[in-house]
């Protein structure tokens, strides 16, 4: 039967097949649009370490400005942290895991005179950044306990840099140049590029990860510079570089592993101590305010999603429902002027349940021709998306299998939606009505 | 029928009640087309809306010289590197080059998104509030590279120029400020605020000794993109910046030549991140053209789409009527009367949708101004868009009405 309706429509599109073409046209053009937007909010919506994101916790005191808050409304903590509570709540290792983080950036001079100088970006973090973050490694591995505590010049390599460097060959155990300092290779990372960029999001939520990772307390030691956002309410006391260290400034993320609820609440008591111990020594001049945000949380304190990307879906969920408009009405044309034939089939024994049934096949057929078409274009818009936005949304703009599922359903449920009330006008053509001559 | 031999359009009956009472037959077809109006409405106008605004944000100047100027970063590595030396030899070797106006070293670029930023109160002391302002720190030639113009007070000379060692905290004692600064900091004085002393840092003094026009902070997204000051400081620092201001036409080659030369000059350090201003400002703002392509596709693909639509039911009615458009002709109907029905038709139609989208704009205004804390649309655009609305409606009935009224009289005599 169902085979038989297939054909049924295919004669009725032939016969009107410039308001079928409106049809699958309007439906393709709304669900291109849906699609394009939803594909970009969806990937900058999307959890980037969905195996472990609920127990990841981004770490906040409150050791601002007495008079203002970092945030005045709401009164949120500042986004990151100082070296002193970095380098304090790192030494207490109260978490199942921990890793304070620092961006930096230094020259590498290759060993090779073919390969120029060139600079690279640095994250400095702890050993377990690695292991927390399921950073997959191609060779070798990231550095343990005692790296960190010595500071050793240790570095991983992304996949790039072991390409641009070492031809991509396994270079663990070679030494680099970086910083003026022989560092030794110890791992080199898999392509690795988590969307957002979740465990620092302060220069661009999308932005690649660095080039090399290295201990943090080499900061300290070589006296790396500070990228992303260094932020100060308060002078640092005295000049120079360990001044910087010993102010008030932000510069560090800080991240925790807390396995149950009950954890991540001893963790909180635990900063709130630490911070109680520190207004003794005259410190955080604020009321306590301190902050633990999963990653998914911390993504939507941050506003990872763009605005301009919000209200374009929904601008775009509006010209859906034009398109679905624009459909019933020309559906509504179509089937009304095959009143005569609706009444000749009921008069000759077809019940209002086959009818239904057939009209219904009918503009799911529209629907799913408009939601192919419609695939088609929400690819060209993902193109046009790309070509505007440049590198930043390259990673953003792709369609994947959930995507495409989605916009399938999503057309024939419009077009079954815009079609069941013309079905159900049709259906309720009397049989004689339409039988009388005109 | 009326009177078809006087056909003064204004005396004849123009068949409301009848229009009217037909429509009422068909209350889903026309509520149909009356909602679709009704959303392209609002799609449009709030689409149009933030159109406006986003290109008017594009449209402010970064005072300075766009079309001829560019930068580039210096990060030396060498053990030896001598920073300051390498500095001035870098900036000598660009200011005697060919094509080139003047240059400076600066630690940040208008447009560039990236930059420091201060606080600076008209009172000293921790308990008072500062303005926050961005900071560029050049030397004597800054003025000139940037191309901004003092409204009063002097340029700096070359003896207030100070050297700036990385994590330095303080500042020295002279300022130039803009005179959106200056009205920020001394509301409604002006060029009053030459010669005060402001305090950064809570209490250092800074005595404003000049006052520039106009110069945008680096980050074109801030509220107050207007606040920046200029200090007297050239950096002691590996990494350094030069903005260089090139003759109309030259700067395409300048830059390739200081690329060269500088590289030439020195191999203890590596040369990144040219571009030009203009390059720069498009990133800046990539952003706000992307979605004003974005929207302007969007809204002529749903104007089409709707156009298509009353067309497309249009002439589905027409064909629906033909024996009926066919009698009237016969009964004496003009041809102008028939196109005049369907014309009006659709503007009884699209009256409705209209009124219906001018609320519904509202809302969505609302909507937007809450959640994405948009500016409120300007009361005119919603009049506008409903003319607008009206004439797409009428445009797009127009066709199927002509082809009505071209229906032969003797239809109607034809058995169907």
């Amino acid at each position: 039967m169902f085979n038989y309706y297939i054909k049924l429509a295919f004669n009725s599109f032939k016969r009107n097949p410039i308001l079928t073409g409106l049809m699958i046209t309007a439906i393709a053009l709304g669900i291109g649009a849906s699609m394009t937007t939803i594909t970009v909010n969806y990937l900058m919506s999307a959890d980037p370490i969905p195996e472990k994101s609920s127990q990841l916790f981004h770490v906040q005191v409150d050791s601002w400005d007495p008079n203002h808050g970092f945030n005045d409304e709401p009164n949120t903590p500042p986004n990151q942290l100082t070296w002193t509570d970095a380098t304090n709540l790192m030494s207490a290792k109260k978490a199942f895991r921990q890793t304070a983080m620092a961006k930096s950036g230094a020259i590498i001079q290759p060993s090779s005179p073919d390969i120029n100088p060139f600079e690279a970006s640095i994250r400095l973090a702890f050993k377990d950044f690695f292991p927390m973050f399921n950073v997959p490694f191609k060779y070798g591995n990231g550095w343990d306990q005692q790296a960190d505590d010595d500071r050793q010049l240790v570095v991983v390599l992304s996949k790039e840099i072991n390409d641009k460097v070492f031809a991509g060959e396994n270079s663990v155990g070679n030494s680099i140049v970086i910083f003026g300092q022989s560092f030794r290779v110890i791992g080199v990372l898999d392509a690795w590029q988590p969307l957002p960029k979740f465990y620092d999001v302060n220069n661009g939520a999308f932005d690649e990860p660095e080039d090399l990772f290295m201990p943090f307390y080499l900061k300290q030691e070589l006296e790396l510079p500070n990228w992303g956002n260094t932020n100060c309410w308060k002078t640092p006391e005295g000049e120079g570089f360990t001044a910087f260290l010993q102010s008030e400034c932000i510069n560090f993320q800080m991240w925790v592993e807390l396995k149950t609820p009950q954890d991540k609440q001893a963790y909180m008591s635990f900063l709130n101590n630490y911070v109680n111990d520190q207004k003794e020594l005259g410190r955080f001049p604020r009321p306590l305010n301190n902050q633990l945000l999963n990653v998914m949380q911390w993504m939507d304190d941050q506003d990872v999603v763009a605005d301009d990307a919000q209200i374009m879906m929904w601008l775009s969920f509006m010209f859906l429902v034009v398109c679905l408009l624009n459909t019933i009405g020309l559906q509504l044309a179509k089937f009304s002027a095959k009143s005569g034939e609706i009444g000749l089939r009921r008069a000759v024994g077809a019940t209002k349940r086959d009818l239904f049934m057939q009209y219904t096949v009918e503009t799911g057929a529209v629907g799913f021709a408009g939601g192919l078409f419609g695939l088609v274009l929400a690819l060209l818009g993902l193109i046009g998306i790309r070509q505007l936005y440049g590198e930043v949304l390259n990673d953003l703009a792709s369609l994947d299998l959930t995507m495409i599922a989605l916009a399938l359903v999503l057309s024939l449920l419009a077009s079954i939606c815009a079609g069941l009330y013309p079905t159900w006008r049709a259906c309720n053509i009397a049989p004689a009505s339409q039988l009388k001559s005109q | 029928m009326t009177d078809s031999k006087s056909p003064s359009f204004f005396a004849e009956n123009w068949e409301i009640g009848p229009i009217f009472r037909a429509l009422l037959r068909n209350k889903v077809g026309a509520m149909l087309i009356a909602l679709q109006i009704a959303f392209t409405m609002t799609i449009v106008v709030n689409a149009i809306y933030i159109i406006v605004e986003r290109s008017d944000k594009m449209q402010r100047p970064s005072g300075i010289d766009e079309a001829n100027s560019f930068y580039i970063s210096s990060v030396g590595f060498s053990h030896d590197f001598n920073s300051l030396v390498t500095t001035q030899e870098d900036l000598n070797l660009i200011r005697s080059l060919d094509g080139v106006i003047d240059a400076v070293q600066i630690n940040a670029v208008p447009l560039s998104g990236s930059g420091w930023s201060m606080s600076l109160q008209t009172q000293p002391g921790t308990e008072f509030d500062g303005t926050g302002t961005a900071v560029y720190m050049i030397d004597e030639h800054g003025l000139n590279s940037l191309d901004v113009a003092l409204v009063a007070g002097e340029n700096f000379s070359p003896t207030d120029i100070q050297t700036r060692q990385s994590s330095q905290t303080h500042w020295p004692d002279k300022v130039i400020i803009t005179l959106a600064m200056a009205n920020r900091l001394f509301p409604d004085e002006g060029l009053a605020a030459l010669g005060k002393t402001v305090y950064i840092n809570d209490i250092e003094p800074m005595i404003i000794t000049g006052i520039v026009d106009q110069l945008q902070a680096p980050w074109v997204g801030w509220d107050n993109v207007e606040n920046v000051m200029l200090t007297p400081e050239i950096r002691d620092a590996k990494s350094s910046r030069y903005f260089v201001r090139t003759k109309p036409g030259q700067r395409d080659r300048v830059m390739n030549e200081v690329e060269s030369q500088l590289a030439k000059s020195n191999s203890g350090r590596i040369l990144r991140d040219m571009r030009s201003v203009e390059g720069t400002r498009l990133r800046a703002y990539r952003d706000n053209s992307a979605m004003i392509s974005i929207l302007v596709t969007v809204m002529t693909i749903l104007v089409i789409v709707t156009g298509l639509g009353i067309v497309g039911l249009a002439s589905f009615s027409v064909n629906q009527r033909k024996k009926q458009i066919g009698t009237r002709r016969a009964l004496g109907a003009s041809q102008l009367s028939i196109v005049r029905y369907f014309m009006l038709e659709n503007f009884l139609i699209s009256s409705a949708g209209v009124v219906i989208g001018a609320a519904l704009t509202i809302v969505l205004n609302i909507v937007l101004v809450d959640a994405f804390s948009l500016d409120p649309i300007a009361w005119y655009y919603i009049p506008l868009g409903m003319v607008a609305l009206w004439l797409v409606g009428q445009l797009a009935v127009f066709g199927p009405a002509r082809k009505a009224a071209n229906i032969a009289p003797a239809l109607a005599t034809r058995s169907v």
